[in-house]
């Protein structure tokens, strides 16, 4: 069953074009990830999903078109975007910053039971659940941001850069817990990552983008074995 | 001693009145970084509205609401309309239109109800509060009232999820949305609450300095010093500064410098807040780094 499938999509930021007609698609129950150098353009796909720059092209999710919609609209079709920079609200408690996550939702009850269950993935977020979420570390903060993402209870998770800023143990650990969440929850994964060594041992297929367009695509086993991907991205 | 006690407590009661204008100031400034220079006349315009209704018959208190609902659909009609088009334009051009919002809420109020200074009702008895002999019983009702106003906006900015999402969206629109608040509704509310506010403090002050369309040049002006001794971005140091304001301008005019100069001394404090500490007493100082 495909969740997402983006044809042409086009964005610029005023007058500098960053994405060229970027096409892909991903299935339900997938982790996906983009990869490619900085300024390639992933960032701003994530951003073009969620209609946070202008854009032109077609992108439906679930089998309906959701380009041209408000981002807070795109939210509540289910897609939980984590943005780079964290998007911490820094004078809010960590605890009001999860709140604020699932402040579309309806059901209160399940709510409750998805703060007890993400501080399940994180404790160390429970121990410090009443803090200004600003005087949280950088990994602290991106375990929040992913945390709350996961209150909306999404359909459609969008990481970028995770590991972005964390020390090489911690970054492993956060995959690790990812690993955990994809599996326990009915999530779908869309990764965009620097990190490709980390990105396609987590994702099952992979986009490569170079200056705002598709370059390969696969699975992540054909990547990894592809020369040119190994040569720039992975280093060996 | 006495008098100088009488002067404090009054103080205090005008105090909380610039105490609430000055918060409604801190709410607009935290979600825009602007200051609204027409929440005086705002808040004068509800009040003759107040007025219309008691003078139509209906009993205070339900004028008094009906009043703070109105005023509450004012402030986001003018949102929506005058500030929503507005919203990336330069300062300069926020600032004309706030000092334009201010002259047309003048003069059309004017114009409705002339500019002969009228007495507006206080719902509080004349006579002493339980013989208290420092205060009357509307200062003593204004405080009240104010503590009351005070009350209910910390419990709705702290204890629902909307009052936490209209503080998300001031602090961070862009994770806002992406929690999906939808923000430009949130800062219609904030204008409606902050208008809301307005009228309460304009039928709290209207029996005091009598209505008309000027009467709220004077209080905007002690809000301003209020907020900005507070520290503009802080709605606890705005309602300190109003209580401070109040007691400074009352107990300096009637021992110091007598009642012509009262209002100087809101422009002192301005001035001088803005020479020695601009952030203000409990204000967080913004380092920019160019």
């Amino acid at each position: 069953m495909e969740l997402l499938k983006v044809t042409g999509l086009r964005a610029a930021y005023g007058h500098t074009r960053v994405l060229h007609g970027i096409d892909f698609a991903m299935d339900k129950g997938a982790i996906t990830a983009l990869l490619g150098a900085n300024g390639a353009g992933k960032t701003t796909t994530l951003r073009a999903l969620c209609a946070m720059v202008k854009t032109q092209g077609e992108i439906h999710l679930d089998g309906e078109r959701i380009d041209g919609r408000a981002t807070e609209d795109i939210v509540r079709h289910g897609v939980a975007h984590v943005p780079d920079g964290r998007g911490t609200f820094l004078n809010l408690s960590t605890e009001e910053n999860l709140w604020l996550g699932a402040y579309t939702r309806k059901d209160r009850g399940a709510v409750q039971a998805d703060l007890e269950r993400v501080y399940g993935y994180f404790p160390r977020l429970r121990e410090r659940r009443r803090q200004q979420a600003g005087t949280l570390s950088g990994g602290e903060q991106q375990m929040l941001a992913i945390s709350r993402a996961l209150m909306l209870s999404p359909k459609l998770m969008l990481l970028d850069e995770p590991s972005f800023g964390l020390a090489p143990l911690l970054v492993r650990d956060l995959f690790e817990i990812l690993r955990r969440i994809y599996r326990q929850e009915q999530v779908s994964l869309l990764l965009v990552e620097q990190n490709a060594a980390m990105a396609l041992e987590l994702a099952d297929s992979a986009y490569l983008i170079e200056t705002g367009r598709v370059v390969l695509a696969g699975t992540s086993a054909d990547l990894k074995r592809d020369d040119s991907v190994r040569r720039a991205y992975l280093g060996y | 001693m006495d008098a100088f006690l009488h002067q404090v407590l009054a103080g205090l009661a005008t105090g909380g009145i610039y105490a609430s204008l000055a918060l409604a100031l801190v709410m607009i400034y935290q979600a825009t970084h602007h200051v609204n220079f027409a929440q005086g006349e705002m808040a004068m315009f509800t009040t003759y509205i107040a007025w219309s209704l008691i003078n139509a018959g209906v009993p205070y208190w339900w004028a008094f609401l009906l009043t703070v609902v109105v005023a509450f659909a004012f402030g986001i009609l003018v949102e929506r309309i005058v500030i929503r088009p507005i919203q990336h334009a330069p300062v300069l051009a926020v600032v004309v239109v706030f000092i334009a919002l201010l002259v047309i809420l003048n003069s059309v109020t004017g114009w409705i109800y002339s500019y002969t200074i009228k007495s507006f009702p206080s719902p509080f008895p004349a006579e002493r509060p339980f013989g208290f002999k420092y205060m009357s019983s509307h200062e003593l009702g204004a405080i009240g009232i104010t503590l009351a106003v005070l009350l209910l906006l910390y419990a709705f900015f702290r204890f629902t999820p909307l009052g936490l999402a209209m503080r998300a969206a001031a602090q961070n629109a862009e994770s806002a949305r992406l929690v999906g608040i939808r923000v430009g509704w949130m800062l219609a509310l904030g204008w409606g609450l902050a208008a809301a506010i307005g009228a309460v403090a304009g039928m709290m002050v209207a029996p005091i300095v009598y209505l008309d369309p000027n009467m709220m040049g004077g209080v905007l002006l002690y809000a301003f010093a209020a907020a900005l001794v507070g520290g503009i971005d802080n709605p606890w140091g705005a309602v300190f500064g109003g209580f401070l304001v109040g007691v400074l301008e009352n107990v300096l005019g009637a021992f110091v410098i007598g009642n012509e100069l009262k209002l100087s001394v809101a422009l002192v404090l301005i001035i001088g807040v803005l020479l020695v500490r601009p952030s203000g007493f409990f204000g967080s100082v913004h380092v920019t780094r160019v």
